[in-house]
């Protein structure tokens, strides 16, 4: 790789004496790449690579207070049904928070391949729409924690069966919850960025895919609460 | 190698040369949005029939294996087409899939831990 000529940040030209953070970087990197995506792309998957062991490690907890608990387990089709139409329906308020999620991440999809195409204001619109849903989604987070906290729900203890499930229950929605709303943020930001015209000047688009993979994450790991915490 | 790798090398330096970043990025990601709406439609299908296990009281074996094959479907197609890993260089796909296979590791150790505290609590606490 020593023989190709490419203007890099980290590699210092030829004569010019560096240090600090630079020399560090020039010194560590020594002109190799492993992967070969744009950097801020590698970065956001190892982000998400972390973010995988942190969900992974509260799914496995969860498991291991459910299966160890003496007391029964609430029965989740009937502390998240809602009474609609004189008639309990099971789980309603999680099968729409659902489809909500799966929306947005189709409209993410549609907004990233806006973007390849260089279609800014269709990509802005597009990741707006994914934003209100996301949005749209923690509202309805904000509903449900309001009805189980006003049945007695606590993080210690709840009327409906074993102790663990307020635990557990707030922890993982809520962390879940904190990803929806930052990804709105990262989301907005991006979009008003986008429109303004900063991603033009800068000549790369990537950042359009970078959030994409995100907000896709954010909804794969409510894929597998989705599974484990109210289905199983 | 490093020579026929020139032009796929650059678009991922940190590089002020980003001029030729899009074009790269475009040829190498861009896929027809019809495959889009498809897997789109596929996850409210899959969805909409985890929905209904619990809806139609499916009970037992068939009950858990339900939930965790749609479940696993669900997520290869999140990941596989809407965050493009299909379309990636091994190297990354290697990165980023195989590292999490500890955690069933994991799994498995915490299972044998909680069964072994549920059985003592039953003998303690009867």
């Amino acid at each position: 790789m020593s023989t190709i000529a490419l203007p890099t940040r980290t590699a210092a030209p030829a004569g010019r004496a560096v240090s600090g953070w630079r020399q560090l970087i020039a010194d560590w990197s020594s002109d190799r790449q492993a992967f070969h995506v744009a950097w801020g792309k590698a970065m956001m998957w190892f982000f998400l690579l972390s973010d995988t062991f942190i969900f992974g490690c509260f799914l496995t907890g969860y498991m291991t207070v459910r299966a160890s608990t003496t007391a029964a387990w609430p029965n989740t089709s009937q502390v998240f049904a809602l009474h609609i139409g004189g008639a309990d329906v099971p789980l309603i308020l999680i099968a729409i928070m659902t489809f909500v999620l799966i929306t947005s991440s189709g409209t993410m999809a549609m907004a990233v391949n806006c973007a390849y195409r260089r279609d800014r204001v269709n990509a802005a619109a597009l990741m707006f729409v994914t934003a209100g849903f996301g949005e749209m989604f923690v509202g309805m987070q904000a509903f449900e924690w309001s009805k189980l906290i006003m049945e007695g729900v606590r993080p210690w203890g709840n009327p409906m069966g074993a102790p663990q499930f307020g635990s557990t229950f707030f922890m993982i929605t809520g962390f879940h919850g904190l990803h929806v709303t930052c990804g709105v943020i990262y989301l907005a930001v991006v979009a008003t960025r986008l429109l303004r015209g900063k991603y033009e000047r800068a000549g790369s688009y990537q950042i359009v895919e970078i959030v994409g993979l995100y907000w896709h994450f954010v909804d794969l790991v409510w894929v597998f609460i989705f599974a484990f915490f109210y289905l199983w | 190698m490093a020579a026929t790798n020139l032009t796929q090398a650059a678009p991922g330096r940190p590089s002020p040369a980003q001029a030729s970043q899009p074009a790269q990025e475009q040829a190498h990601q861009e896929h027809p949005i019809g495959l889009y709406l498809k897997v789109w439609g596929l996850l409210f299908l899959l969805s909409a029939m985890s929905y209904a296990v619990d809806y139609f009281h499916v009970q037992g074996l068939l009950r858990w294996g339900l939930i965790v094959t749609l479940m696993l479907a669900k997520a290869g197609l999140i990941v596989a087409v809407f965050m493009h890993m299909a379309w990636e260089r091994l190297a990354l796909v290697c990165a980023i899939l195989l590292p999490p296979l500890a955690l069933l590791v994991l799994v498995g150790l915490m299972a044998s831990e909680a069964g072994h505290t549920f059985l003592a609590r039953l003998v303690m606490f009867p």
